[in-house]
């Protein structure tokens, strides 16, 4: 019997102890516990605060910068087709010459008259060399064209449309100013920048190739590491003899989802690129390397979800007389499905993200038109948006944050994915 | 020891009524270098209903798991003796141990339906070993092994439903129903109603008494009134040890050895 050492418990005469709750130590006790607990709650709700802050922060600007990367401006110039051309007819626009007879009208010398005409020394400061080429798109698309004197609306030069969105120097605005008092510019929506290609002008950069790029390269990665991960997974979990290579093996593959994302991309540049002579800057290499670094993520999510379905379901399958082999894969892969599609998706959005390894293998190459296969050089949308934010152009400021945005949608249209599939495969019991 | 058991091999042996449908002839289980069981010898017949009691960690539990091989997934567990099932030695090479489950069928003690519709769980052993030809014919297994564990009617509407829905006692009579479905010779039962209530445990109690003669059936408890109603035979296990085997009626009023009559006056266990 102790009580010096607490005083809230005294002796009784009788011997035995008994607790004073209503105490002032007790009370006292008891409020610091209290105290404590607060302290806790409020603390882990300034750590949520701080974090929602900097995504707000974050997704405020790029959306404040990027929305106006879908916005062009054009700029209107009055063609006189029928006299430019020499009277030449729609039928020579249609067909599978129409490109070549297109080009035999010179085209860019026709537009680049029209708008000396119309605008005299400030044309070059409107327009860009290539502001014609959206007239040969609009004049394959549309060969009636050629016979009307009409106005046609060339994308301006990117300093007129930073002016357009007030991000310009005086010169451009003052110009802008004047066009749009004289009712010749407007502002649309820039699909060119959804349907194109890297480019040297930011007004006329797209995201597609890049787009496509990442799309190829997601597609080969998550074709090698999710069957090679599951089936790692159910071969390490549900097969394999516990005995020290096992042991190794799992300490290597901990390992693996550990390393450094630049060695991953060393390793395609030595093995895929030197060794085995694969195609430079193809989605294919960059695909492999992401593969590599995605499968153990997916080995290790595969092995816990399997790990946590109940053994009761595998001794009721061996039970009724199910086969190893059926047992994994009518009831352990059924029930770790969703645990394996939730780790897939994070090692993807990693991989979706990755940079550095891509720019081992050469996926940094400035390409102008979209990918058409595995083999073809192509580019990804986090590479793209390190060019681009690389660019000494201001007008590619807002491009980048366009791109990212594009790149952020594309993450998240793939994790709705992800949810969405876990939770029509997801069984309770 | 050694003469005990021998005694109730004797025993055993001596007062197998019927034909024997499995045999055991001194097992021996070893879990790495911890022997669990110390040769047993047993016969199981088709007419009785026979019960494995004794107290926690006798194990009973695991010498039902040697008779249909369940303990082949642990890896360090090792079988010695002879197990036989129509005079086949269930641990010969030659033996198929999908075929083997089939054949001897097994409850567990914690009802464990796959999280499946109510259907798929009946059929899906009819579908692995491919014993129905058509649709029909699978409609019609589930339909009887249903009924056979007295199902039927309690969930003949809601057949797609999930099997993981129902209440403890259903689930474990689903379980049965599923044992059933595959057309085995012999059921174990693991303390098949230790996770279930008085009501529940009663109505498997019946189900037990409908099947016996149709199935052989070995279930484990540690519930002495549940041994005393449901079973013909029982034997006794202690310390990996069968200490006595006979018809129950004998053994719960005249129990031949010290150990058996602690145990059910309750002295230990």
């Amino acid at each position: 019997m102790n009580n010096t050492a607490s005083p809230a418990i005294e002796t009784t005469a009788v011997g035995h102890r008994s607790t004073d709750w209503q105490g002032e130590a007790m009370q006292k006790r008891i409020a610091k516990r209290y105290a404590a607990e607060r302290r806790f709650k409020y603390m882990g709700l300034a750590a949520v605060a701080i974090s929602s802050l900097f995504l707000a922060f974050l997704l405020f600007v790029m959306i404040g910068n990027g929305l106006k990367g879908f916005i062009k401006t054009e700029v209107a110039v009055p063609i006189d087709f029928v006299s430019a051309t020499g009277g030449a007819s729609p039928d020579q626009l249609a067909g599978e010459n129409a490109e070549r007879n297109l080009n035999s009208l010179d085209i860019a010398g026709i537009v680049n008259t029209a708008i000396e005409i119309e605008y005299g020394t400030d044309g070059s400061e409107i327009f860009t060399e290539n502001s014609w080429t959206d007239v040969r798109d609009a004049l394959l698309s549309n060969p009636a064209l050629i016979t009307q004197n009409t106005s046609v609306w060339l994308t301006a030069k990117s300093e007129l449309d930073r002016a357009a969105k007030d991000d310009s120097n005086e010169k451009y605005e003052a110009l802008y100013a004047k066009l749009k008092d004289a009712g010749k510019v407007q502002s649309g929506f820039n699909w060119g920048f959804l349907t194109g290609s890297d480019g040297t002008d930011p007004a006329r950069v797209g995201i597609w190739g890049a787009f496509k790029g990442s799309l190829i390269t997601m597609l080969v990665t998550l074709s090698l590491a999710f069957p090679i991960g599951v089936l790692a997974a159910v071969y390490l979990e549900e097969y394999a003899p516990r005995n020290r290579a096992t042991d190794f093996i799992e300490v290597s593959i901990n390992n693996l989802a550990a390393v450094p994302s630049i060695i991953f991309g060393l390793l395609g540049l030595v093995v895929f690129l030197s060794w085995l002579d694969m195609s430079r800057s193809s989605a294919l290499v960059g695909g492999l390397v992401l593969a590599l670094m995605t499968m153990p993520v997916i080995v290790i999510a595969g092995r816990n979800s399997i790990k946590s379905v109940p053994p009761s379901i595998r001794e009721a399958a061996l039970g009724v007389g199910a086969s190893p082999i059926q047992v994994v894969f009518h009831h352990v892969l059924p029930l770790a499905l969703p645990g394996i599609m939730t780790g897939t998706i994070i090692g993807m959005a990693r991989a979706l993200g990755e940079t550095a390894p891509l720019l081992m293998i050469g996926m940094r190459a400035f390409l102008t038109s979209p990918p058409q296969g595995i083999t073809d050089p192509s580019t990804v949308l986090p590479v793209q948006i390190y060019l681009w934010s690389d660019e000494v152009n201001r007008g590619f400021v807002e491009k980048t944050s366009a791109a990212i945005i594009v790149l952020l949608l594309f993450l998240l249209t793939m994790n709705a994915l992800a949810i969405y599939l876990r939770n029509r495969f997801e069984t309770r019991w | 020891m050694t003469t005990e058991t021998a005694t109730a091999a004797a025993t055993a042996t001596a007062t197998a009524s019927g034909t024997s449908k499995m045999t055991t002839r001194n097992v021996d289980v070893f879990y790495g270098e911890k022997q669990a069981i110390d040769g047993v010898s047993i016969d199981i017949d088709m007419e009785n209903v026979t019960a494995f009691i004794g107290p926690s960690g006798c194990g009973k539990s695991t010498f039902l798991r040697t008779m249909n091989r369940m303990n082949d997934t642990i890896p360090t567990c090792r079988v010695t003796g002879e197990i036989t099932l129509d005079g086949e030695d269930i641990y010969a090479p030659s033996m198929d141990v999908v075929q083997l489950r089939a054949r001897v069928g097994m409850v567990f003690q914690k009802p464990n339906p796959f999280p499946k519709s109510i259907y798929d769980n009946i059929a899906y052993g009819p579908r692995i070993h491919g014993l129905a030809s058509g649709k029909a014919e699978l409609d019609q297994i589930v339909e009887k092994s249903l009924q056979r564990a007295g199902l039927w009617s309690e969930v003949k509407d809601r057949l797609h439903e999930s099997g993981t829905a129902l209440s403890g006692g259903q689930q474990q009579r689903l379980c049965i129903a599923r044992a059933i479905a595959v057309d085995p010779e012999v059921i174990l039962m693991d303390e098949p109603c230790s996770a279930l209530d008085p009501i529940a445990t009663a109505k498997i109690e019946e189900l037990i008494h409908e099947l016996r003669g149709k199935y052989a059936i070995v279930i484990v408890t540690h519930n002495m009134q549940q041994a005393a109603r449901v079973s013909q035979r029982t034997a006794f296990f202690h310390l990996g040890n069968m200490v006595e085997y006979g018809d129950t009626s004998e053994m719960f009023t005249n129990p031949q050895e010290e150990r058996t009559r602690d145990y059910i006056t309750g002295r230990y266990g």
